[in-house]
């Protein structure tokens, strides 16, 4: 009873008092991180979405809308999008492989799957615009046909699918290595053919688990720069992604329009995060059940 | 069966049996030969035309691309990024680690996000802000010019983006090594008299220390082959700010392709050891958890 009038006190003292003595009491560890996020992340964060609220919302979306924006956005997304699901089919695909079967050099081959983490992007352009030109390797063999890959639309593509491969599989491999083997011989031992036994019982509980792979490699793919600028002819209207169109608006001191379409690609990205982050959740909860 | 169970406790014994049961069919072939051509296709012909453009005239010339001036300019700065980035980040990620790890707290997850963000960020985006803090027409640019300091188009900022960019790995590597490896050892350690440093550098660090590698092996290949907010920061000037894979795309835009391979040979290899080191510690912690 001695003890409860301090507390009262302690409760009409203002509250950034309390803030205050709270943040006294906080160890270093916190604090090196709080200062460290606040320098390198919030500030510049906050400054952006600043610069932008300086724009009228009618310029705003005006910058954020026109013709050369939508067609970039276009680009960035849609091919962004087209690779990351190609890569979902085969990132399940290599990451089954991967897990089920054996082969030779498959612990190399388990190890390479990461080379677009490790390569840099300049580089993994580089060689992507060359082996895929008309006279390389690849694009010489293609060009025939009629189909041109380095400095198009495709080669954005092809770039795109290199960095968000390994997403895919090392998003799918741990949990189809956690999967039980019991579920699919129980179906084969009912009869199922193994496409039905793929179809029903493997596919559903890994199926969020593809869809997180797919959205990770997508969030990867909608912000990649290195690999993408370089393959690509940058032409509007035609091949240019989004973030080298924000290059381009910077290079000619044109501060407002690279923070708007900035905006729209953090934006975007904020809201993949929230959205891989629900994905990893529900693949969480078919988990445990 | 049933009753013979038991006996059948090896992993092989119990695939004799097993086996007989699937249909035996051409199925796991035909989808190993799609699964490795895929991978030829996207990664390793495209690695595979790194090292033989850059070799394609033999060794001479390669060699005589790698002593250029700008060349080793640009690898000298390289280095540099990647040895003040990686430690300001390392300490960095232990103490975001060791924060996060270590408490309970409400909103946990969130902050495991805010974590991760600088890797959802496109590097352009990263480039921008920074540009839209220490630029000429940024907050800080008329103090920052009021005392003749330069961040943007210069060494300083290509560090502050380097290091933005490569700011989670040692945080997310270490943080499940630290919560699987638990408190009660360093309890223990305090119990007996041990001080908060003594704790964290003899019993703390030594459980870590392959995850805080791994870690530091990602930053630094981060830190090293970054390219986009790099170049939106550092306005790419051959020989002044211009790291090693701004030098590969300027190279090749300027028709000096045996120059850029040159050049993009060093950082393949770069991938390469990184790729390597990360499987020899994801093996050791590995044989860690099976002890």
């Amino acid at each position: 009873m001695t003890l409860s009038p301090p507390v009262e006190i302690d409760s009409k003292t203002p509250f950034w008092k309390t803030l205050l003595e709270k943040l006294r009491q906080i160890p270093w560890t916190w604090r090196i991180t709080l200062v460290y996020l606040t320098v390198m992340l919030f500030v510049p964060i906050a400054a952006m979405f600043l610069k932008a609220s300086t724009e009228p919302p009618a310029r705003f979306w005006e910058i954020a809308t026109s013709p050369l924006a939508l067609a970039t956005y276009n680009v960035t997304f849609v091919t962004s999008l087209a690779a990351a699901l190609l890569n979902g089919v085969f990132g399940t695909l290599i990451a089954w492989v991967l897990v089920r079967y054996d082969f030779p050099l498959k612990r190399i081959i388990d190890a390479t799957v990461d080379l677009p983490f490790a390569l840099p992007t300049s580089v993994a352009g580089l060689t992507l615009a060359t082996v895929y030109s008309d006279n390389g390797w690849i694009g010489s063999l293609l060009a025939p046909l009629g189909i041109k890959v380095s400095f198009t639309r495709l080669g954005v593509w092809v770039a795109m699918i290199f960095i968000s491969l390994p997403f895919v599989v090392r998003t799918v491999q741990p949990v189809l290595q956690e999967m039980e083997h019991e579920i699919e011989e129980a179906a084969w031992s009912l009869g199922a053919s193994q496409w039905q036994t793929f179809w029903k019982v493997i596919l559903p509980p890994l199926f969020p688990t593809i869809l997180t792979g797919i959205a990770l490699g997508f969030s990867r793919a909608v912000g990649e720069y290195g690999s993408t600028v370089i393959i690509s002819s940058n032409t509007p209207f035609q091949d240019l992604i989004a973030p080298v169109l924000i290059f381009q608006r910077l290079e000619q001191y044109d501060y407002s329009g690279a923070t708007v379409i900035g905006v729209v690609l953090l934006a975007i990205s904020l809201v993949l995060l929230l959205a891989i982050n629900f994905l990893q959740a529900w693949s969480r909860r078919y988990d445990s059940k | 069966m049933t009753v013979n169970e038991p006996k059948f406790h090896s992993s092989t014994a119990e695939k004799d049996i097993v086996k007989p049961k699937k249909p035996k069919s051409w199925v796991p072939t035909l989808l190993i030969v799609i699964a490795i051509a895929y991978l030829a296709l996207v990664q390793y012909i495209p690695a595979l035309n790194v090292f033989i453009q850059a070799f394609s005239k033999g060794v001479g010339p390669f060699f005589a691309n790698l002593s250029k001036p700008a060349f080793l300019h640009a690898a000298w700065l390289t280095l540099l990024l990647a040895l003040i980035a990686v430690p300001i980040n390392a300490v960095f990620g232990l103490c975001a680690a060791w924060a996060i790890a270590r408490h309970n707290f409400p909103g946990k997850a969130v902050v495991l996000s805010i974590i991760d963000l600088p890797f959802s960020i496109s590097p352009v985006v990263a480039g921008l802000m920074i540009v839209l803090l220490y630029g000429r027409n940024g907050w800080f640019g008329p103090w920052l010019q009021a005392h003749d300091i330069q961040i943007i188009f210069a060494f300083p900022g290509m560090v502050l983006a380097t290091a933005f960019v490569s700011m989670p790995f040692v945080a997310r590597e270490v943080i499940p090594v630290l919560e699987e490896f638990g408190k009660d050892q360093e309890e223990a350690a305090r119990t007996l008299g041990a001080n908060d440093w003594q704790t964290f550098w003899r019993v703390t660090l030594p459980s870590i220390r392959w995850g805080l590698l791994y870690g530091l092996i990602l930053t630094n290949a981060r830190a090293m082959g970054e390219f986009g907010a790099v170049s939106v920061v550092s306005g790419n000037i051959a020989d002044k700010t211009q790291s090693l894979p701004l030098f590969v795309e300027d190279a090749y835009k300027q028709y000096e392709t045996e120059a850029a391979f040159s050049a993009a040979v060093l950082l393949a290899l770069l991938a390469v050891v990184t790729l390597v080191l990360k499987e020899i510690l994801e093996r050791k912690t590995r044989i860690k958890d099976v002890e």
